[in-house]
């Protein structure tokens, strides 16, 4: 069992974590007459990788976009870094300092591997209008800056080669690669994935897998991410929510939620009353 | 073999981002500059800067301009033969107002009019996308062209409704107005034409054209990043408008230099700027350029072929013209919707490797 103090824990394998990021507290979504989130608190602390789990239509995503903005919840509150979180656009949300990627790939298909990745930074960019249309000077030093922060995460992914390629080339777990690339060219405290290792073989997995635990360990970065494969799961994260229906039906070490009776139900898919 | 890659390695990044990072193609640049600021002037004469010069830069900037809203950033507009006259206008009462104010920073200032103008009616981009903002931008033009005829302030209540552009110098050299000299109308339109596409290629080629490409692609994915799609949209209807503007002032101060709105800012006029940049390529400066010289050198050629040579009858020339742009607009459209620019990058890529392919 996990100490929940205010201070963090110590994970299996050494790694300190840290007080609470993200705390939701809560949440009802609803769209129309569907409740895709039910009442459901949870938090995420620093240094950690939480996963979300769950069958199809849990209500996953959609927790993933009301913490990035996306969507609106009925009830409840978003604590971040202690502050109850006033309602704000998506941009705001990533001007804060939270990163992420979608299920179906979100990448600019008419932009270069690069220029994606480049994109990343634009909440770094500090120079107007003016000065880039000048280009020479602040606008020049602050491309060749972020260029260079850019190329580390571009050698850190290991997409070198196809830096100046057209994403609309690229096979599909590339652009996986890419849209985490551009995610993590943000330096975000907050990594949100959604579904990172979908569609993917066994060797794109275990690549993608050893990048998220690498960037954790890094960069420090905080993760959540959304995952299907029990095993990824049980070997990546720290902590596990498990949705069913809307419904958080449990919240624990992978150990924990795997000799959870509601989970192991959800999973068999035993009838719902 | 010449046209070589290999050798030229790019040791820093400020070198990658060179807008013509081959060694090659930057001395090509150099050399058409120096021809154009060097050579064009001596040789220019009446008809070819009539016919040709002044048409090709001047819509050279207009396509410019609306490759920025619609290429870079993916709004559409057939608003911009109104924006140009609001340049036009612009300039007009400035011209008329404050005499003693060089033309110069008069077109400049009418370019930040129009600037605001299209920030005005790129408002509805903010809800409306795709065929509702293309009638919302139609609904812009008509509005405008309708204003500058009802309204007799814009054209100083002159009897003919037209506005007519006063004789104005630069450096003691006439460039408005029936005595204007060719070479240095040509030399100051020239001066806008490079100034706006180093200006574009500028603000393409970094932060700024990153918003509004990636509000282009996929608007949802440009707000995790951080865009403001609000504030990138309405960037690039001002920034738009700013060079559209800029045509259109030079269109009629120092081209036609006598303006009835509704003939020489019509919807023709939205269309045919728009034509350029779908035929030389969305989303590319050097596209605007390629699409702007396309455009004005057809007519020509077609009439000095088919009527100087041929003896066909003018109207005959004129419309297998306009079947000629129709039919490219829609092989354009379906099969390289990049334009002229891609076909020109895909041969350099093919000369790039050329003779040896793999
Ligand atoms: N924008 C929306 N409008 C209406 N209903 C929605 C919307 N987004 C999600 N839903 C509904 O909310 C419920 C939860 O959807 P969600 O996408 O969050 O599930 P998920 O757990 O991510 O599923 P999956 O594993 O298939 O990705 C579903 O019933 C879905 O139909
Ligand atoms: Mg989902």
């Amino acid at each position: 069992m996990l100490d929940a103090t205010q201070d963090g824990y110590t994970t299996a394998d050494g790694r300190k974590i840290g007080g609470v990021v993200m705390e939701m507290k809560n949440i009802t979504l609803r769209f129309g007459g569907v409740v895709a989130i039910k009442d459901i608190s949870f938090d995420i602390r620093e240094g950690e990788i939480r996963a979300i789990i769950g069958p199809n239509g849990a209500g996953k995503s959609s927790m993933l976009n009301v913490i990035s903005g996306f969507y609106v919840p009925q009830e409840g509150e978003v604590l971040y870094k202690g502050k109850p979180r006033p309602q704000m656009k998506p941009y705001q949300v990533a001007r804060q300092g939270i990163a992420r990627t979608f299920q179906n790939i979100a990448l600019f298909e008419g932009m270069t591997v690069l220029d994606n990745v480049m994109t990343g930074r634009l909440n770094k960019m500090k120079t107007n209008m003016f000065q880039q249309g000048l280009w020479k000077g602040a606008a020049e030093r602050e491309e060749v800056e972020n260029r260079e922060v850019v190329e580390k995460v571009i050698d850190f992914l290991e997409i070198q080669n196809i830096r100046k390629t057209p994403v609309a080339r690229l096979p599909y777990g590339l652009k996986k690669r890419v849209e985490l690339a551009r995610a993590l060219a943000a330096e975000p405290s907050l990594l949100l994935l959604d579904e990172p290792m979908a569609g993917m073989n066994v060797e794109e997995k275990e690549d993608m897998s050893r990048f998220i635990l690498d960037v954790n360990d890094e960069f420090g970065t905080t993760i959540a991410l959304i995952e299907h494969d029990m095993g990824v799961v049980m070997d990546l994260s720290d902590r596990v929510v498990v949705m069913d229906y809307g419904k958080k039906i449990g919240d624990g070490t992978p150990d924990e939620v795997r000799s959870n009776q509601d989970v192991i139900d959800a999973y068999l898919g035993v009838a719902h009353d | 073999m010449f046209y070589r890659e290999a050798g030229d390695f790019k040791t820093s990044y400020v070198d990658d981002n060179q807008t013509f990072p081959i060694k090659f193609d930057r001395w090509r640049y150099y050399a058409v500059l120096f021809v154009a600021f060097c050579v064009v002037p001596f040789f220019i004469n009446d008809y070819w800067a009539n016919a040709i010069f002044l048409p090709f830069l001047i819509y050279a900037i207009a396509a410019i301009g609306l490759n920025i809203l619609v290429g870079y950033c993916g709004q559409v507009s057939l608003g911009t033969g109104g924006f140009m006259a609001v340049g036009a206008y612009a300039t007009y009462k400035l011209m008329t107002s404050f005499p003693d104010v060089n033309l110069f920073f008069h077109i400049i200032i009418a370019g930040g009019i129009t600037a605001i103008v299209g920030v005005l009616f790129g408002l509805p981009s903010l809800r409306i996308k795709g065929f509702y903002l293309a009638v919302a931008t139609l609904a812009a033009q008509f509005f405008l062209v309708w204003l500058f005829n009802r309204v007799p302030w814009f054209y100083n209540y002159s009897a003919s409704g037209q506005i007519n552009a006063p004789e104005r110098t630069l450096f003691g050299h006439a460039i408005s107005g029936p005595a204007s000299e060719p070479w240095a109308v040509y030399l100051f339109c020239l001066v806008f034409t490079v100034g706006s596409a180093i200006l574009a290629r500028n603000l393409t080629r970094g932060t700024q054209g990153r918003k509004w490409m990636a509000i282009r692609d996929m608007d949802i994915a440009a707000e995790i990043i951080g865009v403001n799609p609000l504030v990138s949209k309405l960037t690039a209807f001002a920034v738009s408008s700013f060079f559209v503007g800029i045509a259109g002032a030079l269109f009629f101060a120092v081209y036609l230099g006598a303006v009835e709105v509704g003939e020489v800012y019509g919807i023709n006029k939205s269309f045919l700027v728009l034509f350029m940049i779908i035929i030389g390529g969305l989303g590319s400066i050097f596209g605007s350029f390629a699409g702007a010289a396309f455009l004005v050198l057809l007519p020509v050629l077609l009439k000095n072929l088919l009527v100087g040579t041929l003896g066909w009858p003018t109207d005959l020339a004129a419309h297998l013209e306009l079947m000629i742009v129709g039919l490219l607009i829609i092989v354009f459209l379906i099969a390289e919707p990049h334009g002229l620019a891609q076909l020109w990058r895909v041969t350099k890529e093919k000369l790039r490797l050329w003779p040896f392919p793999h």
